[in-house]
Parts: C-alpha cells; sequence; structure tokens
C-alpha cells in the first residue's frame, strides 16, 4: 500500500489538495463550510512556536488545524 | 413612516458590526476575531424614505450549522419578521463569503450585497467586478469600506432602492431536506464550493493568496523565537503603560475628591441631617467611594484602550494559535485563550464570552477557570502592595510592571494547572476538534477604540464599581462605628476570623476585608484600612506611603504581602461574575465550584508560603 500523505506531513511552503476527508460529525460539518472540502487547495504556512497546531491557507484566509485533527485530511502534494 | 426590518448577517469578521455602527450610531463593541457577537443587537435608523430596524445576527458559517449562536442566525433569517437581508461580504475572500451567499440568496428575500473591505482589498491589489458580481447573482451590489464615514451615505441609498425596486425573481435550488445523509450534503456542498468558485473566476482580478504582509508579520509574531519573549514583552509593555500613567492622575482626583468631603459635611449638616447621618454619607460612603473612582478609573482609562488596541489588530487570535498547545493537553478548546484575555478586563465578561465554545464540557472549563486571572477591579491592588512591599515606593514603574507581569502570567499557568484538575476529574473527556482562523491585520481605528473603551467599558465598570462601593462605605462605617459592649462590630468580626486568617500566613481584617469585598474587588483594601484603622474611617489614599505604615503598624510582612497578593488573584470571585457564571450554566452547583476551585487554589498556595518557605 502507497503511504498516505496526510495535511499534517505538509511542511511549511508546501501545497496540496485534499484527496479524502475522514472526520465526522460536527468537525467535518465546520471543515466543509469553511470549503474545506475533496479538491480544494491548501498551503501550509507555519507552525505555533509549540509545533502544534499549524497554519494553512485556504481561499486566501488563514485557518490553524490541530495535528490530531489535519492528521485525518488525506492529500496529495503540489508543486507550488 | 413605515418600519422595515432588515437581517444583518454575513460570515464571521468581515465588518458586520462596523457596518451595524455606521447606520445606527449604536456602539457595538467590535473586536477583531472571530465569532464577537454573540446575542443579536438590534438598532434603528432612517434613511431618506423609510425607518428600519437593523437586527445583526450572529456571524455565521453556514445555514445548516448546530452550534448555538449560528442557530440563532438561522432562524432569523428564515422568519418571516426579517423582510430583507443586508448581507456583508468580505472583498479579500470573496470565494469564501459567496459560498454564504448563495446559501443566504437561495432563502429567496430581497438581498443587497455589501461587498466590505473594500479598501483592504485594493491595498492587496485586487480588484472586484461588482456589476458583473450583481448581474450573476441577480441582486444588487454595493463595494463598501464601512470604517470611513462616507459609507452610511452610500448604505442608505442602496437600502431604499432595494425596497423601491423589487428584485427579479431568482430561481431557488430547494431547500435541503431536513436528516439528509453525508453524502447528500457533500455533494451539495462541492456544487456550492464550485459555484462560488466560477463566480469569483470572472469577477476578481489579482492573487487572493494570503499577502506577504500577513505572512511577514506572522513569521516573527508566531515565529519558534520571538513568540513568547513578544508576548510577555507586549503584556509588560501594557502594564508599564498603566502603571506609568495612572500614578499623577490618580493622586490628582484623589487629593480633588476628598477635598470635596468637606464642603459636603457642611451641606448636610445645613440640610438638617443629624450629625451620625452626616457622618456616615461622609466619612463612611463619600471616602470609600473616591477612593474606588481615584484608584480604578485611571488605570482602567489607560488598560482598556490598549488592550482593545490588539484586539482590533487582530494580535488576539495570534497569541491563541501560540499558546494551543498547553490548552490542547489540558483538554481544553484553544478560544479559552481569547475568553481569559476578556477576563484581564472583567472575568464577568469572560464568562459571558465562553459562549464562542462549542462544546459544552470545554465551555464550562473556561467558565469555571476564568477568574484565575486578576481582572481590572483586582489590578489597583496588585500593583499598589507590589509597589508598597516589593518594587519599593518611588521606585521605577519598570520594576513593578515586569514584577506583575511575573504575577500575571503565573496566575495564567495555574489557570492550566486547574483546567487540567477539572479536565481530568468532573469534566473528563478529550478535547474537541476546532478550526481557529487568523484574520488579517487591520489598522485599528482610534478615534472608535478611546470612546468604545471609554463609554462601553471603562465607564460602566466603573460605574458598578461606585454603585456597590458608596453604600458598601456607608455600610461599612455603621460596622466600624457602632460599639456594643465598647469594640466595634468590624473589629469583632476580625477577631473572629483571626485565627484562620493567620494559618494562611493573613489575618482575621484580610479576610473579613476579601469576604466584605465580594460586591466589588475594588473595595478590598478600602475595607482593610477602614478597620484597621481605630478611626473608623479611610484616611486620605493618595499617598501610598501612608497606607503602608498604616500596614506595618498592623504587623504586616514582606510574607503577608505576598499572601495578600496570592489571595487577591486567586479567591472567590466577584458577586456579578457570579451571578453570571449562574446565568452562563444555569446551575448553582457549577457556581459554587467557580467560586471554591480558585479559592482552594488560594488558599493552598497562601498556606504553602506561610508554612513552607520560611
Amino acid at each position: 500500500m502507497d503511504q498516505e500523505l496526510t495535511l499534517c506531513a505538509l511542511r511549511p511552503g508546501e501545497q496540496g489538495r485534499v484527496r479524502l476527508l475522514r472526520l465526522t460529525g460536527p468537525m467535518r460539518r465546520r471543515l466543509r463550510e469553511l470549503g474545506l472540502i475533496e479538491g480544494a487547495q491548501l498551503c501550509c504556512l507555519g507552525r505555533s512556536p509549540l509545533g502544534d497546531p499549524a497554519a494553512y491557507s485556504l481561499y486566501g484566509a488563514v485557518l490553524a488545524l490541530r495535528d490530531r485533527d489535519s492528521r485525518r485530511i488525506v492529500i496529495e502534494r503540489r508543486e507550488g | 413612516m413605515e418600519t422595515r426590518v432588515i437581517a444583518l448577517a454575513g460570515l464571521p469578521n468581515v465588518g458586520k458590526s462596523t457596518v451595524f455602527n455606521r447606520l445606527t450610531g449604536l456602539r457595538q463593541h467590535t473586536g477583531n476575531w472571530t465569532g464577537k457577537t454573540v446575542a443579536s443587537a438590534r438598532g434603528s435608523f432612517e434613511t431618506p424614505r423609510r425607518r428600519c430596524l437593523l437586527v445583526d445576527v450572529p456571524g455565521a458559517y453556514s445555514l445548516s450549522a448546530r452550534s448555538a449562536e449560528e442557530q440563532v442566525a438561522r432562524d432569523f433569517l428564515l422568519s418571516d419578521e426579517a423582510e430583507a437581508i443586508l448581507l456583508v461580504c468580505d472583498a479579500g475572500l470573496l470565494e469564501r463569503n459567496l459560498f454564504y451567499a448563495l446559501q443566504v440568496l437561495a432563502l429567496g428575500k430581497p438581498v443587497l450585497l455589501c461587498v466590505n473591505l473594500m479598501d483592504e482589498a485594493r491595498r492587496r491589489g485586487l480588484s472586484l467586478d461588482l456589476p458583473l458580481l450583481s448581474e450573476r447573482l441577480g441582486v444588487p451590489v454595493i463595494g463598501l469600506s464601512a470604517r470611513k464615514r462616507s459609507s452610511r451615505r452610500l448604505l442608505l441609498d442602496a437600502i431604499d432602492r432595494l425596497f423601491d425596486e423589487p428584485q427579479a425573481e431568482r430561481p431557488l435550488p430547494p431547500l435541503p431536506p431536513e436528516g439528509e445523509d453525508r453524502r447528500a450534503q457533500d455533494l451539495r456542498t462541492a456544487a456550492l464550493v464550485r459555484g462560488a468558485e466560477a463566480i469569483c473566476r470572472s469577477v476578481v482580478r489579482g492573487d487572493p493568496a494570503s499577502p506577504a504582509r500577513e505572512a511577514r508579520i506572522d513569521r516573527i509574531v508566531t515565529g519558534r523565537r520571538l513568540a513568547f519573549p513578544l508576548m510577555l514583552a507586549l503584556l509588560a509593555l501594557i502594564f508599564y503603560l498603566t502603571v506609568a500613567g495612572a500614578n499623577v492622575p490618580s493622586a490628582f482626583l484623589s487629593r480633588w475628591l476628598f477635598a470635596l468631603e468637606a464642603p459636603l459635611r457642611r451641606l448636610l449638616t445645613r440640610a438638617q441631617l443629624p450629625a451620625f447621618a452626616a457622618a456616615m454619607l461622609t466619612e463612611g460612603a463619600w471616602r470609600t467611594l473616591s477612593w474606588v473612582v481615584s484608584v480604578m478609573l485611571p488605570p482602567m482609562a489607560i488598560f482598556f484602550p490598549l488592550f482593545t488596541l490588539l484586539e482590533d489588530l487582530g494580535y488576539l487570535p495570534r497569541v491563541a494559535y501560540n499558546l494551543d498547545l498547553p490548552f490542547q493537553r489540558c483538554g481544553a478548546c484553544g478560544k479559552q485563550c481569547l475568553t481569559m484575555a476578556m477576563g484581564f478586563g472583567c472575568n464577568a465578561a469572560g464568562v459571558t464570552g465562553c459562549r464562542i465554545i462549542d462544546s459544552g464540557r470545554e465551555r464550562l472549563l473556561a467558565i469555571l477557570t476564568n477568574s484565575f486571572v486578576p481582572c481590572n477591579g483586582r489590578f489597583p491592588l496588585l500593583i499598589a502592595l507590589i509597589t508598597m512591599f516589593f518594587a519599593g515606593i518611588g521606585a521605577s514603574p519598570l520594576l513593578s510592571s515586569a514584577l506583575l507581569t511575573g504575577v500575571v502570567a503565573g496566575s495564567v499557568l495555574l489557570s492550566f494547572a486547574a483546567t487540567k484538575l477539572l479536565s481530568s476529574t468532573l469534566l473528563r473527556g478529550e478535547s474537541s476538534s476546532y478550526v481557529l482562523e487568523l484574520p488579517p491585520y487591520r489598522r485599528p481605528q482610534f478615534g472608535q477604540i478611546l470612546l468604545r473603551s471609554l463609554l462601553d467599558r471603562t465607564l460602566k465598570v466603573l460605574g458598578r464599581a461606585a454603585a456597590v462601593a458608596a453604600p458598601a462605605g456607608a455600610a461599612l462605617w455603621l460596622l466600624a462605628n457602632t460599639q456594643p459592649g465598647g469594640e466595634s462590630t468590624l473589629a469583632r468580626c476580625a477577631a473572629l476570623l483571626d485565627g484562620a486568617g493567620r494559618f494562611f500566613g493573613m489575618d482575621g481584617a484580610i479576610l473579613l476585608a476579601f469576604l466584605l469585598g465580594l460586591p466589588a474587588n475594588e473595595t478590598v483594601l478600602p475595607i482593610l484600612l477602614m478597620t484597621y484603622t481605630a478611626q473608623g474611617s479611610l484616611s486620605d489614599p493618595g499617598a501610598l506611603a501612608d497606607v503602608r505604615a498604616i500596614l506595618l503598624a498592623n504587623g504586616w510582612t514582606r510574607l503577608t504581602a505576598a499572601c495578600v497578593l496570592s489571595f487577591t488573584v486567586l479567591h472567590w470571585p466577584c458577586s456579578t461574575t457570579l451571578l453570571t457564571v449562574k446565568k452562563e450554566t444555569g446551575s448553582w452547583g457549577w457556581t459554587a465550584l467557580a467560586a471554591l476551585l480558585p479559592t482552594a487554589f488560594g488558599l493552598l498556595l497562601c498556606a504553602l508560603l506561610a508554612h513552607v518557605i520560611p
């Protein structure tokens, strides 16, 4: 099986496209409302000084996600 | 004239409150973070042709949302009461905003789309084809910079046109059925997002990606190396400005207010009041009131605007971002950082602010630990204690503010400890998922900040403290001057509490002052001085040296001061905060815990200081 790439593995400056959301319930709904759906493009902007959460840009807005959540978002890397 | 009801809707943090203030002139509190409007505000205004009632509904991300706040937005927009919708969008984030806009348009009501923050978008090199946007959406669209005064005229005219010219019928997609499954929801969302994407591509020119300026600032402000030193330095700077700036006006106010006492007394005596009552009103009520006003007003008038400035800039969400990991480890929501920050201003406001936290368990954690950080009512006492016993009277305010920053940092650490304790015992659970938004930095509106923080916050908090202080002062004077059996009631109560007080490194009078200070923490020191001074009334508080002499004469040491300092930070919250906790949790049990938890921490700390350290 291929090594799966998740959002939390994205390093600052790298971009990715969402392939699969492994989240359920309110969090899935919340992310959907922000436009974070399958096919959406994200760019990792940086990490909080303590290492977690990380900041991502999505449609020009900046969102911070904790690693335990971003680990459940499967992405494919995009060359930016 | 007919009155039309207009709902003000839009995503969080797009400037809805600014539009609201611009139209109604009411000063609704705005701040640069997401989820500020916790209950819907109403205000009326007049266009050239009609009277309108504007209802500000909480910022919501979608109409299918479930959080209490978003439910309010949805219900009102769907209700018959809302005749038209003023929909505010952020020009810089049009795509994400359109996604919500498309859902609102589907309700079929007349909509006026205000694309706000046009100036900010222009600065970022974006240009928007608004006529095309209007054509694609089938509703009138106006571009706006709501922070500019001239935007009011633009809004009023557009609202009149909205009611004068009925909108063409729009094809409406069916409302989603209740209990739709996840797959269908995902598909419908994807269609909406793609619709918004397509419109945006044709309307927006320029790259909407996060601007370089934000990224540059964030690299420093949230960078590994500088984030924490910068946070501490900013906190220390605020305290320094507060301490250094408050001294002179405090002394001036105190001299001025105390000088009024003699004329007031003469006036009361001339009004045929018995000497006893005149003394109670002047030596009791007036002196306590003067004390509270002169000690509280200057620091508040400096602290609140500075704090509002940070709020407006968009710095607070960055603090939440930096401090998220400890909150996560404590099983709490990262937004607790924001409610904690509100607690520095006023714990009651902080407790109300906890509504921005969706999970019930995490909201309780935030409510119960809010009073661990000292509020504005307690800062003057902390500053006085630090100046008198640790930094030294007449020493540089730099030292006092550094020490105060240390005390505050300690209180934040203890609030983490309390949160952890609760989340591993009574409120067990994993922290739930959440998304924190980091809004663009905005240039603060200085005039508004001054007005808002002075009128809304300073005067409100001061008014509340004064309303409590005057009657409390009168009651205390009575307790101090009624002497059944040769000893005043105040002294008798203090003697009763003395054993307990001494065990915790304080004395009976101090404990009594904290107990009687329940309605307002600001009154603790004046009560204490009234108990200590045998004449049964306050002396001139202007000179800290005099206060220090009184305290020393009553056996105070540095250790006593350290214990009182700890207990000031950690004891029961004031009665207003407790009532707010009751209102927010609906339970006397949680309210009792909100009082007991910090008290237990405080007593433990005092006992440790008193028995272990020496």
